[in-house]
């Protein structure tokens, strides 16, 4: 609450009318953002957000927050791009301080393969618009502080690709400077209500069903995070997501900067350093579908061991907490954005554990949906309808747990 | 978490490989239809579920087990 008040944000909560023009289910960052530039790029206000707890309490408010748009494929690439450059632009957008700090991003390699892989990254980065250099490690030897450069003695670091637009900014207050800027441009956002169906007519929406009752409208958009396919159940459309739990965890504070975002797929982390100082490290995620939020120590145990090994100045400090947030995973690793056979009943999911960076991108694409009817073509590739078209978009390596 | 084998018994979770069942709803008939939802689409219950898992590191068989995926807390033998 402290962040809270110091950002002054205000937040004013509504209550709900019997009918809307639009109404988003989830209060995430996907959610809110959707709101947002409904509101702000298109004048649509008569829109609600429902969240059945509190906004930010889903995995918006649980990721490790790396923003980043260094992917695989030109359609990813594009699309994060977009995001990362609206995210540099937040802060001024909304007159609200969330902590953006550009690090860039290192993903480290320590096989001559990966070298290839990194360098493949690097070229295909720069095609379509990403800055991403491969790097040798002298570079790296130089530039990072406290690490060791052949770490278990199995992975001596080879090289990086750098991404210079890598960065983080604070998951909680993306979250609210979104939901203040929808709030004061009119949009209702009420928390403790949930959405317990969605009631169509004749192929088409026409209200949802919420624990305060029910409310009229011809547009609703699914924005709940690991819960898409049991909203989707809701309307009879079947989606391509499982739900898993990933885990993350926070150190206490190094008492010396650290810049840099570092990821090493070989030995399974990523790390960077929070605005308080602290080491913010993961991922785990659990190979089994589960909505289960509870944490375990056993992926810690392997993570630390890794991350002591290249930095050994970690050995020195502990694990204050972790926590689990519960993804929404597509079988591609690419978000699954737009429109389904149910007229008026909008997606937006796949968001995996990749999505915190795709929030402005994925909400301005949302929006501009809503107010055209027509998909914007940076988010056409990402149709629910690819998997029956057979055009699939994998793009495993670089969606990484982050 | 801990799977029960019914050749091994109680055996810690990181020895195991997960293996989903599809189920294809009788709602879809078109048989392309069938294979791409097999292939892609999931119905993802929260709740209890019927899965195959394999034993890797113990006795090297699939076994069915059922599983609530709300809690994540144990699992018991359905069939072995
Ligand atoms: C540990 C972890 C680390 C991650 N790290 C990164 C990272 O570094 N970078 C990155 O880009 N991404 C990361 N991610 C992924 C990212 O957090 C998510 O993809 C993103 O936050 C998804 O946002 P969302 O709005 O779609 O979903 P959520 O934030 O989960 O919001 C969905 C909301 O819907 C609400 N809801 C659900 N059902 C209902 C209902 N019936 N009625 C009303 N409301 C409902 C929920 O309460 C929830 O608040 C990470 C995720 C985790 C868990
Ligand atoms: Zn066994």
């Amino acid at each position: 609450m402290n962040e809270f008040w110091e950002a002054k944000v205000k937040l004013r909560w509504a209550e709900l009318a019997d009918s809307y023009d639009v109404v988003v289910i989830g209060g995430g960052g996907h959610g809110l953002s959707t709101a947002y530039h409904l509101a702000l790029r298109h004048g649509i206000t008569k829109v609600a957000v429902i969240e059945k707890s509190y906004i930010g309490g889903g995995n918006s408010g649980r990721n490790t927050t790396v923003i980043r748009a260094n992917y695989g494929i030109p359609e990813a690439v594009r699309f994060y791009q977009r995001s990362l450059e609206l995210y540099e632009n937040l802060e001024a957008e909304t007159d609200r301080w969330i902590m953006h700090r550009v690090g860039g991003n290192w993903w480290l390699v320590h096989t001559e393969a990966g070298r290839r892989t990194e360098q493949a990254r690097a070229a295909v980065n720069q095609a379509f618009g990403a800055k991403t250099d491969f790097v040798e490690p002298e570079v790296i030897a130089r530039e990072i502080p406290g690490i060791n450069m052949n770490p278990l003695g199995q992975f001596p670091v080879m090289g990086a690709s750098l991404h210079h637009g890598g960065a983080t900014a604070r998951h909680d207050r993306v979250n609210w400077a979104l939901a203040e800027g929808a709030m004061r441009a009119g949009v209702d956002i009420v928390q403790d209500v949930e959405v317990t169906g969605i009631n169509t007519s004749g192929g088409k929406v026409v209200g949802v069903e919420t624990t305060a009752g029910p409310i009229a409208t011809e547009t609703v958009v699914s924005a709940v995070g690991g819960h898409a396919t049991r909203m989707a159940d809701m309307v009879g459309v079947r989606l391509p997501i499982r739900t898993h739990p990933l885990q993350a965890f926070v150190t206490n504070h190094y008492e010396r900067k650290f810049d840099p975002i570092i990821a090493s797929a070989d030995l399974g982390f990523y790390v960077s350093q929070t605005a308080r100082g602290e080491m913010l490290g993961g991922a785990h995620i659990d190979p089994e579908p589960s909505y289960s939020r509870r944490a375990g120590h056993h992926f810690v145990n392997s993570i630390a061991r890794n991350m002591v090994a290249l930095f050994p100045f970690m050995s020195g400090l502990r694990v204050l907490r972790q926590w689990t947030g519960t993804c929404d995973m597509s079988p591609d690793y690419t978000p699954v954005m737009g429109v389904t056979p149910v007229n008026g009943f909008l997606i937006t999911t796949g968001w995996g554990t990749w999505g915190f960076k795709a929030i402005p991108a994925g909400g301005e694409a949302m929006a501009q949906l809503i107010a055209t009817g027509e998909t914007p073509e940076l988010i056409a590739p990402f149709a629910l309808d690819r998997f029956a078209r057979d055009r699939t978009l994998a793009d495993r390596s670089s969606s990484g747990t982050h | 978490m801990i799977i029960t084998c019914p050749h091994c018994g109680d055996r810690p979770f990181d020895e195991w490989v997960h293996g989903e069942i599809p189920v294809v709803p009788d709602t879809i008939t078109d048989p392309d239809e069938r294979d791409i939802d097999r292939a892609y689409f999931h119905n993802n219950t929260e709740g209890v579920v019927r899965e195959a898992w394999f034993h890797l590191a113990g006795c090297r068989r699939w076994v069915v087990i059922t599983r609530d995926t709300s809690n994540g807390v144990r699992s018991d033998i359905a069939r072995g």
